[in-house]
């Protein structure tokens, strides 16, 4: 059976396995490979994207059941707090492997979506379910801060 | 898959068989590749170029130079839209390989930094070998230092060309003509660029000698440049394997032995065939593979696989075996590998002896990209995609492996989801089952073969366990007349290629770092036991030096506290004859505020050592609380590894170095139970996260020493300098790895 939703501001409809984790149909069968596998258990936050505007962990959420609903990857992520966090990320050169790094970014634009200015606490808390096993922490965390000082509120 | 076990790989085939053997395991009979122990760090892989050349041509083979480019050496394109193509001969796995040599070029080029694109190269040893190698690849941290000259030649020659061509058009002496960021210029007011004169200097002649930049005047070099690759990673448009997706393309998963040495008995897929998608399931030496049409189906299937596997071969003892059989072995006498004075004689006559064993367990590397490879045969030649970092070896592999000739096998390197060492194996074991694959499925699709988290973190190729037994002699006055130093472990090289870097039976992987240790102590005595153990075992970031680090500058604080000594000034008072160390332990200390008094519940702890050539001294600030929680807040790091080519990414692989020694010292443990691993992904395996990095401030000792590594040498410091922070926190020793091994409770 068909199943449709909205990627990236368009309407997509795949036929596949309807248990089978949005990541991959976003991967294999739509081609947008910046999100990422880490993991596939909820653990790592490479698969971060955005559905109906909060960032979730593709890997856990079956293809029913983002059934009409808004999915945003990186690759489609727009607006000043999106534009703030990828500057931010650029000019202090934080990617080393980069593998990782999508989900970051998706990840750190949730969190100044709920929160405009985080202390290192609140970045703990957002954070901590996105490994990086370059340890790029620290340069996350100043990027973040980097981004929301940038941004009004 | 079992290293010990690589004949498996080759035994599928009779001439890859041979070519295989001949060309891994007796390396030394067709000249392919030699290998010597490196002085003191990691190793030095010397110099035997393939014995034909692969690929041919000199000129850059990263893609067809566009018409009217200049390509004079295999390095770079200039193409008349003036942007200048490096061509990478070093995988990049985050350590910044591409923005380093790039930098090079661009900077005896005078090149404009915005102009400059990369490509990785292909795999080609006669090009493109690491120099210090002899065969393309890196490790060790010589990315940088083997490319230094080679990368400035490359540039400096087409920039005499297109002065050359400069020259010529506007009639004007060649000495006369100016070159910044990109742009020719004469004083006469004459003006052009690299583009306009790229096909003219094409056809100059190639100078044989040129004249690179006196340091004084590098404007990159020395600069922090930005990377390459921010953008691209950042807006998730650069590509790794996984992202390979091609017409035609199957997806593949192995179900692995549940043992390291287990074989396949017999398998039913009827099951796993029913699954919608799933094209094939096929026997290969690595276990069952399961290929499909994409990723879900491939591992749909492979759950639906029933395997039942002979485990008659299979290493069944568990952890806690391995560690008694060690512990055994540490009360005798090991090969020596270095002596001084005499050492048993010395502990004898000491008037207190210091004695401390300390235990360390397997360690998975878990890159954040998992093993993987696209492998596309056709019967006579195949084309491979990977994050490659062995290009050689794993050239060697896949022809070995399909029965062609290496120059048969394209090899196309990506960016790498990470390495710490797991993608630079010695027996190209991914890329050989990915290629078994492609031979027993025998049609000429591409398939990418994938790893999950679960096969990486339980597939093995683990930093080994080691224990090491430390006895130190005491004279009255308290100073260090005597050091025995024992290690027991697993042998890195032993049976594969590295193998002929041993000397009298020591891989020096396994005591790099203590047999180099640098402090002036008259009597010392280094031994090794190497152990054989059913677990392939592989380098994990900084090699020997993540055990030998810690064993050593952790003993050193235990012998201060025993004697009331100040750590930084027991150090420095035996470190004469090694001003590097010295100078970045005082850097480092001054700088964190070593000696000032400290607010309620903070303690500092200092280690310094050297690997891959550089000297790294860091002080670790924990946060303390009676019942033996702590948290890292703070470390403070100098690095003196000569001339810092980008300090920007010097910085980063140190802050990432320490973020990764203190996972390892923090929790990180792989342990197995009747040969069976008992982690499976990162909630077993448990590695650092954001709310465990401290804050980090590196400095770099200026020098303009050649440059030497920097994407390990900043693991080893971080685990002793936290534990030498609890001991003076708590008094408690750190003498099993994690530190939740132990509890940290005040007395
Ligand atoms: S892949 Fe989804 S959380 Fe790791
Ligand atoms: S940048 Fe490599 S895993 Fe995060």
């Amino acid at each position: 059976m068909p199943i449709s939703f909205t990627v990236n501001g368009a309407k997509r409809t795949v036929d596949v396995d309807p248990e089978t984790p949005l990541l991959w149909v976003l991967r294999d069968d739509l081609k947008l490979t910046g999100t990422k596998f880490g993991c596939g258990a909820a653990l790592c936050g490479a698969c971060n994207v955005h559905l109906d505007g909060e960032a979730v962990r593709s890997c856990q959420i079956q293809l029913q059941d983002a059934a009409g609903r808004d999915v945003t990857t990186i690759e489609g992520v727009t607006g000043n707090v999106a534009k703030a966090v990828q500057d931010a990320w650029i000019k202090l050169d934080v990617v080393q492997c980069g593998y990782c790094q999508t989900g970051q970014v998706m990840a750190a634009i949730g969190l100044l979506t709920q929160i405009a200015k985080p202390s290192d606490d609140d970045i703990d808390k957002a954070m901590d379910g996105n490994l990086c096993r370059c340890n790029t922490y620290h340069r996350i965390r100043l990027a973040i801060h980097e981004a929301a000082k940038t941004l009004p509120g | 898959m079992n290293r010990f076990d690589m004949t498996r790989i080759f035994a599928l085939d009779t001439e890859g068989d041979e070519a295989g053997r001949t060309a891994l395991l007796a390396p030394s009979r067709r000249g392919f590749i030699k290998l010597a122990a490196g002085a003191g760090s990691g190793l030095v892989l010397g110099l035997a170029p393939l014995p034909r050349s692969i690929g041919g041509g000199e000129a850059a083979a990263g893609k067809e130079a566009a018409a009217g480019s200049l390509a004079p050496n295999p390095f770079l394109i200039v193409a008349p839209d003036n942007t200048v193509t490096v061509i990478i001969k070093h995988l990049d796995k985050g350590q910044g390989a591409a923005t380093g040599l790039a930098s090079l070029v661009a900077e005896e080029l005078d090149a404009e930094w915005a102009s400059i694109k990369t490509e990785f190269a292909p795999a080609d040893s006669a090009r493109y070998k690491n120099l210090e190698f002899g065969v393309q690849g890196v490790g060790g941290s010589n990315g940088m230092s083997n490319s230094f000259e080679q990368y400035r030649q490359a540039g400096a020659t087409a920039r005499a060309m297109l002065v050359a061509a400069a020259a010529k058009a506007w009639s004007v002496p060649p000495g006369e003509i100016t070159v910044k960021a990109g742009k020719l210029a004469h004083a006469s007011g004459k003006a052009g660029s690299f583009g306009e004169f790229a096909a003219r200097a094409s056809a100059e002649a190639v100078p044989g000698t040129v004249k690179l930049k006196d340091p004084k005047d590098f404007v990159l070099i020395g600069k922090s440049t930005p990377r390459v690759d921010s953008r691209a990673k950042t807006m998730g448009t650069a590509l790794f394997t996984i992202d390979q997706m091609m017409d035609g393309m199957l997806v593949a998963v192995i179900a692995r032995p549940p043992m390291f040495g287990a074989t396949v008995k017999s398998f039913d897929d009827s099951l796993a065939m029913k699954v919608p998608g799933v094209v094939k399931v096929l026997a290969v030496p690595q276990g069952v593979a399961v290929l499909a049409k994409s990723t879900w189906p491939a591992l749909k299937g492979r759950d639906a696989l029933k395997v039942v596997w002979d485990d008659s071969k299979a290493e069944k003892r568990g952890t806690a075996e391995i560690v008694a059989e060690y512990k055994a072995m540490l009360d005798k006498p090991g090969l020596e590998v270095r002596k001084d004075g005499d050492a048993e004689a010395a502990l004898k006559s000491a008037v207190k002896v210091i004695a401390v064993d300390f235990e360390f367990p397997y360690l998975a590397h878990a890159p954040m990209e998992p093993m993987n490879a696209v492998v596309r045969f056709d019967g006579a030649k195949v084309e491979i995609w990977t994050g490659s970092q062995l290009q050689t070896i794993d050239q060697s592999v896949a022809a070995a492996v399909l029965g062609i000739k290496p120059e048969n096998v394209t090899i196309n390197t990506l960016w790498a989801g990470g390495s710490f060492g797991r993608r630079g194996t010695p027996d190209g074991h991914y890329v050989a089952e990915a290629c078994a694959i492609a031979k027993a499925y025998g049609q000429p699709v591409p398939i990418k073969t994938i790893w999950t988290r679960e096969d990486d973190i339980k597939g093995g190729y683990y930093r080994p366990i080691y224990l090491h037994r430390i006895e130190a002699g005491l004279d009255a006055k308290g100073a260090i007349v005597a050091w025995r130093h024992r290690i027991v472990g697993q042998s890195i090289m032993s049976g594969t290629p590295f193998a002929a870097a041993m000397k009298g039976g020591i891989d020096p992987t396994s005591v790099e770092g203590a047999n180099t240790l640098p402090y002036t102590i008259p009597n010392m005595r280094v031994e090794l036991a190497t152990m054989k153990i059913g677990v392939p075992v592989l380098w994990w970031r900084s090699v020997g030096s993540t055990h030998t680090a810690h064993s050593t500058e952790h003993m050193l604080d235990i012998i201060a506290r025993e004697t009331s000594r100040d750590p930084l000034e027991l150090r420095l008072s035996m470190l004469s004859k090694h001003p590097r160390h010295a100078a970045a332990l005082k850097l480092a200390t001054e700088a964190a505020g070593w000696g000032k008094p400290m607010p309620a519940g903070r303690f500092l702890g200092l280690a310094v050592h050297e690997s891959f050539k550089s000297f790294v001294a860091q002080v670790a600030e924990v946060e303390a609380k009676p019942d033996g929680g702590f948290k890292v807040t703070r470390v403070v790091c100098a690095v003196d590894c000569g001339l810092a080519v980008n300090p920007d990414v010097v910085k980063a692989q140190i802050e990432g170095g320490i973020g990764y020694g203190l996972g390892a010292a923090l929790k990180s443990v792989i342990t197995m139970k009747g040969g069976v691993v008992e982690q499976a992904n990162f909630d077993t395996y448990d590695v650092l996260r954001m709310s465990e990095m401290p804050r980090v401030e590196v400095l770099i000792v200026p020098s303009d020493q050649p440059p030497t590594g920097v994407g390990e040498p900043g693991v080893p410091p971080i685990l002793p300098a936290v534990a030498n922070a609890m001991l003076a926190a708590s008094g408690v020793r750190t003498v099993a790895l994690p530190m939740t091994r132990q509890s940290y409770r005040r007395a």
